[in-house]
């Protein structure tokens, strides 16, 4: 496979799933909007900052305002991690790459650009705000739908996976980053409506909610979200499962190909640091200094994997 | 579709009471179901110079092509002819070049000419063949009446449409293919798959590799690419996945660099190597002309082939076919002033309203004056340019086309075509029955040109 087409690949999935995201964290910030009495745009603040976008947010708009937060994380064409440049650039990739996917997952992904192109054209009315999320949901989750159901288990549906996960773990890790000082024990009031919507919320931006209560019996903790975001590797969007994920997709390519490279020692280092930790370690020592290091590790990890893999010149 | 008794033409005969049976609300949907197929698949096209509509669908029409077979055969002969002589005199004008010494051609018209290679002479690419892929423009002025109109040696696009049209059709009704033989066009790619194989370098071991080279995705013609290289299951790559590595072009790929042995380009000659031509082409090979001429990859087609498409060797045609082949050429050209010549040009002043007036490098239907239907301004505005670059200009009659029906919402009305069969030239000449019909939508314009307003249709050769 070309460098080019695996480096395409790895895009394009970070894109689709960088903008399913973006939703769901848009989606979480209304819940709060929602259920909070009295100005709720300082909640912007922490959602613009799980998206990484706070500072570049501040170039754009003056003051913060909750309409403006999310027409900028929805559809600013200089925002290039909102919905609609993700899909763009996704589909950038996908049309890069179209020989390497099949007809379906290529349709469903033209397809999600064309719908969400019209659905967000305009500013999009706080009343239609839920309806457009459903949009973004499904036609993300169709085109997840399609690439599983239809491709070959070769190196390009490695290279898909690597990408979904590289991007996930640091979705996953940012929005842990932002939100850290609400898990600490000791700040954290326990039984306090206050706490409970915040985790409630960081739940829901990453659409565990209600997998949570099937794990830990229903009662929020902050010691047991960290767990189930960091470490639980049943759940599909902690870190432990997305490095589960990418190390064994590293390792089919290991085969593959007959080789290994950097990329694949500093992530299989990474999944034996999340499986032999326990959570109050981390608690302890510090879940900020944690989460920054594996935010770190990360990244690196993504330039490990373009340079191995030969993504450019 | 009907002959001048308003009866059905005889290839119509079957369509024609099919379409008498149908309710024209219903086809007219299933126009927009077509429409809306093109759109979720991908068939577009960018428009140069339209920043905010940066992709275009190709309007299609449901109403098909229809050519009998009989009529067909002898189409068929005449491009077999001609693409055989277009083949001979590339050979010739980069080697022996007799046919200047025989007089029939001008040689600073081939010598001066930008797409004339000097790198390309003494040179002969694999098997001997320089023009692999050939789109041919034909229009029919009447029965058994065909002219060509020009040829497209270099490039020819438009493939894919000819075949999603098809099968666009296809799937829309299915009860058509029933009632009417269509002889298919599906193994296309296929065929230029085996084509290009056949025509593997001395310097390829084994089973040869084949590649498009694409200037990459913001290309006009980049669903195409994608779509020829996805049909025939090889690689698409773009020039910067490319480099001359140990005397052989090859690419760079997840575990290491692999040699490609035949590269079906869809780049322009002046961008191929930025060491030989343009130094600042960025889609090209450094070096890949000398890795050419070593033998080492095939590269189809081959450079300096553009020269068959220039208006002004196109005038020369008929001489060319008959030069080389022998014999008379079976099809006709459409009778052209060289402006280059002084008593053409004041022909072609003194008429210009009667007249097309075209760039002999131009294409796309750009840069030309249709007399028939330009204003007196846009007419004197021309001839000033025409005054001043003679050389740059030929001249045509407009022929009185023949019509085909496309849909529209008050029925079907008659609209000029034109006909692109497309040929692959191996050991052998392929001419796939069918090709791409573009119609002129607007009514009674003769410009089917898709950046001009242009659409296509499913074009049928019926097997009779």
């Amino acid at each position: 496979m070309l460098g080019r087409t695996a480096n395409g690949l790895y895009w394009m999935f970070r894109y689709i799933e960088r903008g399913e995201n973006i939703a769901r964290l848009i989606d979480a910030g209304l819940r709060m909007a929602l259920t909070r009495s009295g100005s709720s745009d300082e909640d912007w603040d922490g959602v613009l900052q799980s998206a990484g976008v706070r500072e570049d947010f501040d170039e754009v708009h003056g003051k913060l305002t909750g309409a403006d937060a999310i027409d900028y994380l929805l559809r600013d064409p200089a925002n290039p991690s909102s919905v609609m440049s993700c899909i763009e650039s996704a589909r950038n990739n996908a049309r890069m790459v179209r020989t390497a996917l099949t007809r379906e997952t290529w349709e469903a992904t033209n397809e999600c650009w064309i719908e969400l192109k019209l659905a967000l054209s305009k500013r999009v009315k706080p009343a239609d705000m839920p309806e457009v999320i459903g949009t973004i949901k499904r036609c993300t989750a169709l085109i997840r739908g399609a690439f599983h159901g239809t491709m070959l288990r070769d190196d390009i549906y490695n290279f898909s996976r690597i990408g979904t996960f590289i991007e996930r773990a640091d979705n996953t890790a940012r929005i842990l980053d932002v939100k850290y000082y609400v898990l600490l024990p000791a700040i954290a009031k326990v039984g306090s409506s206050l706490d409970n919507m915040q985790w409630e919320s960081i739940l829901r931006s990453v659409s565990a909610h209600r997998s949570y209560s099937w794990v830990y019996d229903g009662d929020y903790s902050a010691t047991n979200i960290s767990d189930f975001l960091i470490l639980n590797d049943r759940m599909p969007r902690s870190l432990a499962y997305s490095y589960d994920k990418i190390v064994s997709n590293l390792g089919y390519l290991a085969k593959l190909y007959g080789d290994n490279h950097a990329a694949h020692e500093t992530a299989s280092a990474t999944l034996m640091l999340l499986r032999s930790r326990n959570i109050d370690d981390i608690m302890e020592q510090g879940l900020h200094e944690f989460i920054e290091e594996f935010i770190v590790h990360n990244n690196r990890l993504g330039e490990e994997i373009s340079e191995g893999y030969r993504f450019y010149r | 579709m009907m002959s001048a008794d308003s009866n059905p033409r005889q290839p119509y005969e079957n369509y024609h009471d099919w379409y008498e049976g149908q309710d024209r609300a219903r086809l007219i949907a299933k126009s927009r179901d077509a429409e809306n197929l093109f759109r979720k698949t991908g068939i577009t096209f960018a428009v140069y110079g339209h920043e905010d509509s940066s992709e275009k669908l190709i309007p299609f029409d449901i109403i098909p092509r229809i050519i009998s077979g009989r009529e067909w055969r002898r189409l068929a002969q005449g491009i077999e002819q001609r693409v055989i002589a277009l083949n001979a005199f590339l050979d010739d004008i980069y080697h022996k070049q007799e046919i200047i010494k025989a007089g029939r051609v001008p040689r600073e018209l081939i010598e001066r000419n930008v797409a004339f290679l000097p790198q390309m002479i003494g040179f002969k690419p694999p098997g001997g063949v320089y023009t692999h892929i050939v789109g041919t423009d034909i229009v029919r002025t009447g029965e058994d009446q065909f002219y060509v109109l020009e040829d497209n040696a270099r490039t020819p696009s438009g493939v894919s449409y000819m075949l999603e049209n098809r099968e666009t059709m296809m799937q829309m009704f299915p009860e058509l293919f029933h009632l009417n033989k269509v002889r298919p066009v599906e193994d296309y790619p296929k065929t230029l798959r085996q084509s290009l194989a056949s025509l593997a370098p001395p310097g390829c071991s084994g089973k040869p590799r084949i590649a498009v080279l694409t200037p990459g995705i913001f290309n006009s013609a980049y669903y195409e690419h994608s779509f020829l290289a996805d049909m025939m299951g090889v690689e698409l790559v773009e020039g910067s996945d490319l480099r001359v590595v140990d005397g052989k072009v090859k690419m760079r790929t997840t575990r290491g660099y692999e040699a490609i042995d035949v590269l079906y380009r869809r780049v322009d000659d002046d961008f191929l190597d930025p060491l030989t031509f343009r130094p600042d082409s960025a889609l090209g090979i450094p070096g890949i002309m000398d890795v050419y001429k070593a033998g080492n990859i095939t590269i189809a087609n081959a450079p300096g082939t553009g020269i068959c498409d220039d208006k002004a060797i196109y005038s020369y045609m008929p001489e060319i076919v008959e030069f080389y082949t022998g014999r008379k050429a079976l099809l006709e050209n459409v009778p052209t002033w060289r402006c280059s010549e002084e008593d053409s040009l004041k022909y072609v002043l003194e008429h210009l309203e009667e007249l097309v007036v075209k760039e002999v490098h131009g294409s796309g239907g750009y840069g030309m004056l249709v007399g028939p239907t330009a204003s007196k301004k846009e007419c004197a505005a021309f001839a000033e340019k025409l005054k001043a670059r003679p050389s740059n200009y030929i001249a045509q009659p407009t022929l009185s086309l023949s019509t085909v029906p496309i849909l529209v919402n008050k029925g079907i009305a008659p609209r000029h075509v034109d006909l692109r069969p497309y040929v692959l030239v191996s050991d052998k000449v392929k001419i796939i029955p069918g090709g791409l019909t573009r119609v002129a939508l607007k009514e009674g314009s003769l410009v089917v040109n898709s950046s001009q307003g242009g659409g296509t249709k499913d074009t049928w050769v019926l097997e009779d």
